[in-house]
């Protein structure tokens, strides 16, 4: 399989990532390299493998959902690039 | 400005702070000066001057008392920039982060802070860790202190490039790390100190700007296998707001140093001869065993048949997880934001100019193979090699307790070598990748010196939560090397 400049379009714009169009196929070129060498894993045999999501082996703990932190708005906010009393701030999005 | 007191290790340094022959405050501004006179290395990103002497000042106010908490309570540490500190810019070495201050201490550093730790600063790193040279650091790049034969720079390695650094230049006695395809135990082989990654879920994740969350550990730079324990001793433990943190005792890692190799089962996987290599690693390698050997280990031979496998597989993992990790990165909540028409505008013009190209094709790539039509065919055969990989392991450390290996396939390359030419940089990682994919513990011991007098590391691998075994071979290695070469930065590479 190999990208071409609409796959790289698609892909930009599911990650939110700005591409100019110059720039799309030398970034298809740069990700066909990759690609290319990670299919080298199509050699193993991975039939009736388990795929491994993590390591630990462990299950998931469960805690009671109660809240055990919060209550400091300017806190949370402070590092916002812009807000609006308590809110994060963000351009229009509905006219 | 060096002085006696940044030679100290850490135990060296607890020894003369217990018996008086220096203060907290001393060893904090000894190793400020050193980290002020070195910006020419690069290796802080932020010096933290006046936290290092509050907390250095409260050290000594408890050794005064008798309260002293143990061998870190006044020791100087430096702090990779990817542990969120509070009140401290964090900047995961990336231009999205602009003007970040976490609210919030990272539960690893908190955990340092209760030991007594002294932070003098946050180092440089790749950004969010993606890198073996410490070249994508939107502070620019980390040098070693350790140059080549010509008198060029050269890479410290990465991801954790500036710790490795600090502690081969001797600013500080120690730093922390995080490892997430061997950004420990790489740069440290580079730069000819310890580095140690411990086994998944023996340190809190909590408050580490996450990259790959099923590969990311912490763990401890020092001179010495020694203080890396005592450093890991003071990093690791349950943390409940870590879900992937293992309920465990931390043992006393160490009492585990001085265990020595008798009857110790080394094995010795014969995948990890590769093509290309230089000779002189083989050879160093041969050492290694050897050096074991007459220590009273016994040297087997295993196969880890999947090794060549372990880094395309850690090249869709840990892109896929990055992809998701840094879908967070949006201009709205804190960082850098780059104004847009539209949201979608504003997202895209953010992360496009805030993420750097090592960032950015990583986020694709991740995308790209978690995304409709292309899940199975690469992220669940990742994942299924990857089982593949831990089978491997599983099935060698049946017959031995730890495996013996080089770090990396070279030792540091000049600045600005490898960037044209990702899979080239990638595939210095080989030998340490294998180890984040089972989750397991290893370490990266400096060994010797290759033709151009540069360090060389060896790596050591154990079981799940078997870093004690891990140290006590590394300090056999340790033992048998005497490494004490210094790098120019010190005087040394006469």
């Amino acid at each position: 399989m190999s990208l071409d400049k609409n796959d790289v379009r698609r892909v930009a714009f599911l990650a939110r990532i700005r591409v100019d169009e110059d720039d799309l196929e030398p970034v298809a070129r740069d990700l066909n390299n990759i690609i290319g060498w990670v299919e080298q894993l199509a050699e193993v045999d991975t039939d009736g493998v388990e795929p491994l999501t993590g390591v630990t082996g462990m299950t998931l703990k469960r805690r009671d959902d109660v809240v055990t932190d919060g209550g400091d708005p300017d806190k949370v906010l402070r590092n916002a690039p812009d807000r609006v009393g308590d809110f994060y701030a963000v351009p229009k999005v509905v006219e | 400005m060096m002085s006696d007191l940044n030679s100290l290790t850490i135990a060296e340094a607890a020894a003369a702070l217990d018996k008086g022959g220096c203060s907290a405050a001393e060893l904090a501004d000894a190793s400020l000066a050193a980290a002020e006179a070195a910006s020419g290395l690069n290796a802080f990103i932020t010096l933290t001057p006046d936290i290092a002497r509050e907390r250095a000042a409260a050290s000594d106010a408890r050794r005064a008392k008798g309260a002293a908490m143990g061998p870190l309570d006044g020791v100087p540490v430096a702090i990779k920039d990817l542990f969120c500190t509070e009140g401290v810019p964090t900047t995961a070495a990336s231009h999205i982060l602009d003007g970040f201050v976490p609210p919030y201490e990272s539960t690893v550093t908190r955990n340092l802070i209760d030991a007594g730790a002294v932070m003098i600063g946050k180092t440089n790193l790749d950004e969010f860790a993606m890198g073996s040279s410490n070249m994508t650091s939107y502070h620019g790049p980390v040098k070693n202190p350790w140059t080549g034969p010509g008198g060029e720079d050269l890479v410290p390695g990465g991801s954790s490039g500036g710790s490795a650094t600090a502690v081969a230049a001797r600013l500080c006695p120690a730093s922390i790390g995080t490892d997430t395809g061997g950004s420990i135990r790489q740069p440290a082989s580079l730069c000819g100190i310890v580095g140690l990654k411990p086994t998944y879920g023996r340190c809190s994740r909590w408050g580490i700007v996450a990259f790959a969350s099923s590969l990311d550990q912490a763990g401890p730079f020092a001179r010495t296998v020694e203080d890396a324990a005592i450093l890991l001793g003071a990093m690791a433990g349950h943390d409940p707001k870590d879900s992937t943190s293992a309920p465990r005792e931390v043992p006393d890692f160490r009492a585990a140093v001085t265990g020595g190799v008798k009857g110790l089962k080394v094995g010795i996987p014969r995948e990890y001869t590769m093509d290309g290599m230089p000779a002189e690693i083989q050879a160093l390698w041969d050492q290694g065993a050897q050096w074991l050997k007459g220590q009273g280990a016994e040297i087997r031979e295993v196969s880890l048949p999947h090794t060549k496998y372990a880094l395309p597989a850690y090249y869709i993992v840990a892109p896929a997880e990055a992809s998701s990790n840094l879908a967070r990165y949006d201009g709205v909540r804190y960082g850098l934001r780059v104004d847009g028409e539209t949201l979608d505008d504003m997202y895209a013009n953010t992360r496009g100019q805030g993420f750097g190209a090592e960032v950015r094709r990583r986020v694709l790539i991740g995308t790209y193979v978690l995304s409709a039509g292309y899940y199975d065919a690469y992220y669940v055969k990742a994942q299924k090699v990857r089982t593949r990989i831990l089978e491997d392991f599983t099935r060698a450390f049946a017959d031995v307790d730890v495996l013996l290996t080089p770090t990396a396939p070279n030792a540091a390359f000049p600045v600005g070598a490898k960037m044209d030419d990702p899979i080239a940089m990638y595939l210095n990682d080989v030998f340490t990748v294998p180890a984040n994919l089972a989750g397991l513990p290893g370490i990266s011991v400096p060994a010797g010196l290759d033709t151009d007098g540069l360090p060389l590391g060896l790596q050591l691998v154990g079981r799940p939560f078997d870093e004690e075994t891990v140290l006590r071979a590394a300090q056999a290695i340790e033992t048998a090397a005497g490494f004490a070469a210094l790098p120019k930065y010190l005087g040394g590479q006469a």
